[in-house]
């Protein structure tokens, strides 16, 4: 039987307790879990409620190679036992989940770490991009400087943009 | 003396809003050896909504056979490039 995907591209929605306990089950070496979900809001600065959805385009093949390149590195970085990313794609309302990632450890630096270093790194590198929908119509979502900062404090220096 | 120039075949792919303003993918001759920023010149050069869409000073970013790369990088026969504005998944 071929091991469950690192990576998952998807429209669908996806459970945090069923994905962690498919990534722990049976590793009796894991002693620390870590995840983020990321989620929709409703609003854009300074407008609240203004969005009132959003729609993910993705780089077919490219987006789930990218991810897994990211996550071998995270596996060179830090001491993990497994790691795990799920992104949803298509059209998403407020209030839904967007991207999921779970890494576990046998203690809980490498999982706090190696986490947060996957979102950082998915935040710049992974081929996404958001369309939000706001009274006035649809636009795409600019790329954050901050996002770009983040990814530095790991030594990584390819820039966004 | 004009030397002659050999050409081949790419695809370009486009995501997102260049997507909206190019369309989803064309085919391209290219001159051997040219790299990625030469390309991107070379499409500019049509003007029109590529000189609009490509244009210097535009944030973007291009993937050579599905892999980040630089401008630098030299397209090879055959391949798969793609233009797209900054990611902004997560």
């Amino acid at each position: 039987m071929s091991p469950a995907p690192r990576v998952r591209i998807q429209p669908a929605d996806f459970d945090l307790s069923a994905e962690v306990a498919a990534l722990r089950a049976g590793d009796g070496g894991v002693g620390a879990v870590c995840s983020f979900v990321g989620t929709v809001r409703d609003r854009t600065a300074g407008q609240p409620g203004a969005v009132s959805a959003m729609e993910l385009e993705h780089y077919p093949g490219m987006t789930e190679r990218a991810i897994e390149a990211m996550i071998d590195d995270a596996h060179r970085r830090f001491d993990l036992r497994a790691a795990r990313v799920v992104h949803r794609v298509g059209l998403l309302q407020p209030l839904d989940q967007i991207v999921l990632v779970v890494v576990t450890s046998a203690h809980r630096g490498e999982s706090f770490k190696g986490c947060e270093f996957l979102m950082d790194y998915l935040k710049t590198q992974a081929p996404f991009w958001k369309k939000e929908t706001m009274p006035e119509g649809a636009r795409w979502v600019d790329a954050r400087v901050a996002d770009d900062a983040a990814l530095a404090r790991w030594g990584l220096t390819a820039p966004n943009a | 003396m004009r030397m002659s120039t050999s050409e081949h075949t790419i695809t370009v792919r486009y995501f997102a809003s260049l997507r909206e303003a190019l369309g989803v993918q064309e085919a391209v001759a290219v001159v051997e050896g040219s790299s990625l920023g030469q390309l991107r010149d070379a499409l500019i050069a049509r003007g029109g909504a590529h000189a609009q869409a490509l244009a210097r000073g535009r944030a973007m970013r291009c993937a050579l056979n599905q892999v980040m790369a630089d401008e630098a990088t030299v397209v090879p026969a055959g391949a798969e490039v793609a233009f797209f504005p900054p990611v902004t998944g997560g």
